[in-house]
């Protein structure tokens, strides 16, 4: 029995946000078959009363800091790697169609408070 | 006498500190050779010429830190203030980290001279460094075959002496292998032993940053200067750094060794088991006392492993999305689609592979089956080692299966790739150190590397073993024809 199809493959993309085409969905169809059919080997071992380890320190706790302002990275430098900014701020596509305008207001009120 | 790049670093910090060498001497030589093999062998990304020389105008010899004019590479994917750091994948096409890596930090401090960054596998997802945008990394011992990966680049810089020490990271073997195909020093520390800031991340749970280095001593060295508590990560640990250097002591005599037993099988090359067992024999003739022991969940550290690396590593690759930093497709018109041409764009193929894999296995209905399985078969791993260690003082394996495969060899069959780390995977999944060293040669002349693996937080037992076998061989002296 199959454990992947091209469907859920294509589905996977989606949610990694991967394009694929037809071919390639074909091509990583059958690399995960192979690999997922590997890995069924694990179901040999009984793991019914094992925990889980998610990490291999075994002595780990969560780590706590003072809540205290600190210096941080500079923001030109930081935006400086932006592919494209404005003003302060990365700049993206529009994310929704019909806020296209209304958000262009929002950021000018953000720069004056900026003070730009 | 032998040319400066030939030297370890430890000889160099002689010749500086004792024989007044103007360490500037050694950059030049180092760059000349650059100039000869880069073509060739293809270790770098970046060679940083201008700078290196420029902030070693001024060396003042009071402040020499421990790696005084000591020439240093890194890979790229540890981040470099100001200069490109890229994972070796377009994705992250023209970045340039606005801070350093804690490491890179420290070796700063200490008076490294970074001359440029390694080639590697595209964010360390490979056994060949063939999945690199830059292009492969070639093996100096024999030019058609692979350096191993991830740090394939590090390793290879070392070992044809285009660079005195390289840092890496070890995901899955990543500095052991490559070490292992090029006849070079490469240490694991302990999961926490190195700070992770900076080193732009694969599978968090899994990651630790170390030495490639000519021998042994150089380890010991490096690791010292890296190694420590970084509150930039915390899932460093808090715990003192000993003077690695004081734990190259040149006897075995009543150390434990275990041999496991699973890790002596069919698929083991027969010059790898000769060497190896040769070694083993060794270390015993120098009064180390060998028991064979069992790790019997062996078997299944590779599938464990491609559960759970790739699913972390699905969840840290989904920040490159071509807001911040890095590529960004420009022919998008909305959001949604900007991700995702950006990411069809900059991703490689192995990259798109283990994140459709990671995401599969951590995706509703699926989790249960892989990801969770995954940590609990993990876990038993991970008490198969407390056991064996209950018995022993080190494990010693052979690092790789094989030696240097050929390029192209096995970059279609993604399964068979991935089973060339079956002996450096256990190490990442129960978080434990591991080394390296040089332990042979195939007929052919290709290098072996022998594997020393010990208990968290115990590299020094690693570094007495690996000091004395080192130290009574002569494999580490070897260099490839070039």
């Amino acid at each position: 029995m199959k454990i992947i199809d091209k469907k859920a493959v294509q589905h996977v993309a989606f949610l990694s946000r991967l394009a694929l085409d037809d071919s390639e969905s074909e091509e990583y169809c059958a690399q995960l078959e192979s690999i997922l059919s590997y890995i069924e080997k694990l179901n040999e071992i009984d793991t019914k009363n094992v925990q889980p380890t998610t990490h291999a320190l075994s002595s780990l706790k969560n780590v706590f800091r003072k809540d205290t302002l600190g210096p941080s990275l500079d923001v030109e430098a930081v935006l400086k790697n932006a592919p494209s900014r404005e003003g302060v701020f990365f700049k993206v596509p529009q994310v929704i169609e019909s806020l296209g305008k209304a958000s262009g207001s929002d950021l000018k009120m953000h720069r004056r408070v900026e003070g730009e | 006498m032998d040319n400066l790049y030939s030297l370890t670093a430890h000889k160099l910090k002689e010749l500086i500190e004792k024989n007044g060498l103007d360490p500037s001497k050694i950059l030049q030589d180092l760059f000349k050779r650059i100039g000869a093999l880069d073509d060739k062998i293809k270790a770098f990304v970046l060679v940083n010429k201008n700078k290196t020389f420029e902030a070693h105008k001024s060396p003042s010899a009071k402040n020499r830190g421990k790696l005084s004019g000591i020439p240093i590479v890194i890979k790229d994917n540890i981040c470099v203030k100001d200069e490109l750091t890229t994972c070796a994948s377009k994705i992250l096409e023209g970045f340039r980290p606005p801070y350093d890596a804690t490491v890179v930090r420290k070796l700063k401090e200490e008076g490294a001279q970074l001359i440029g960054k390694a080639n590697m596998d595209e964010f360390a997802f490979g056994s060949s460094c063939e999945t690199s945008c830059y292009g492969p990394t070639y093996n100096p011992w024999d030019l058609t075959r692979i350096p191993g990966g991830s740090s394939g680049g590090s390793a290879a810089a070392v070992a044809s002496d285009q660079t005195i020490l390289a840092i890496g990271s070890d995901t899955g073997g990543s500095i052991r292998q490559p070490a292992a195909l090029c006849g070079v020093v490469g240490l694991k520390p302990t999961y926490g032993r190195v700070s992770r800031y900076g080193l732009i991340a694969f599978a968090s749970s899994l990651d630790q940053i170390g030495p490639i280095t000519k021998d042994v001593t150089d380890g010991a060295i490096l690791l010292s200067v890296i190694a420590g508590h970084d509150e930039m990560d915390s899932t460093s640990v808090d715990l003192p750094v000993p003077d690695y250097t004081n734990a190259l002591i040149k006897d075995v005599k009543g150390l434990r060794i275990g041999v496991p037993k699973e890790y002596f099988i069919k698929g083991i090359d027969a010059e790898v088991y000769s060497s190896v067992k040769k070694a083993i024999s060794i270390l015993k003739d120098l009064g180390a006392i060998v028991a064979e022991i069992s790790l019997p969940h062996t078997e299944y550290a590779v599938s464990t492993y491609y559960i759970i690396a790739p699913a972390e590593a699905s969840s840290n690759l989904a920040r490159f999305d071509g807001v911040q930093y890095g590529f960004r497709d420009k022919t998008s018109k909305d959001m949604i689609e900007m991700y995702i041409q950006t990411r069809h764009k900059g991703f490689g193929k192995e990259a798109k592979r283990r994140i459709l894999l990671g995401t599969y296995c951590l995706s509703s209905g699926y989790y249960d089956a892989y990801y969770l399985k995954g940590q609990k078969v993990r876990t038993k791993i991970k008490e198969d080692f407390e056991e064996a260690f209950k018995r022993c003082d080190c494990i010693v394996t052979p690092t790789s299966p094989t030696p240097a495969f050929k390029v192209g060899e096995k970059t279609e069959d993604p399964l068979s790739m991935y089973l060339s780390d079956i002996y450096t995977i256990p190490a990442n999944l129960a978080g434990l150190p591991g080394i390296s060293i040089p332990c042979g040669f195939s007929k052919e002349g290709l290098p072996i590397g022998l594997q020393i693996l010990a208990k968290p937080f115990d590299e020094e037992t690693i570094f007495r073993a690996a000091y004395t076998f080192e130290q009574n061989t002569d494999f580490h002296k070897r260099k490839p024809v070039l």
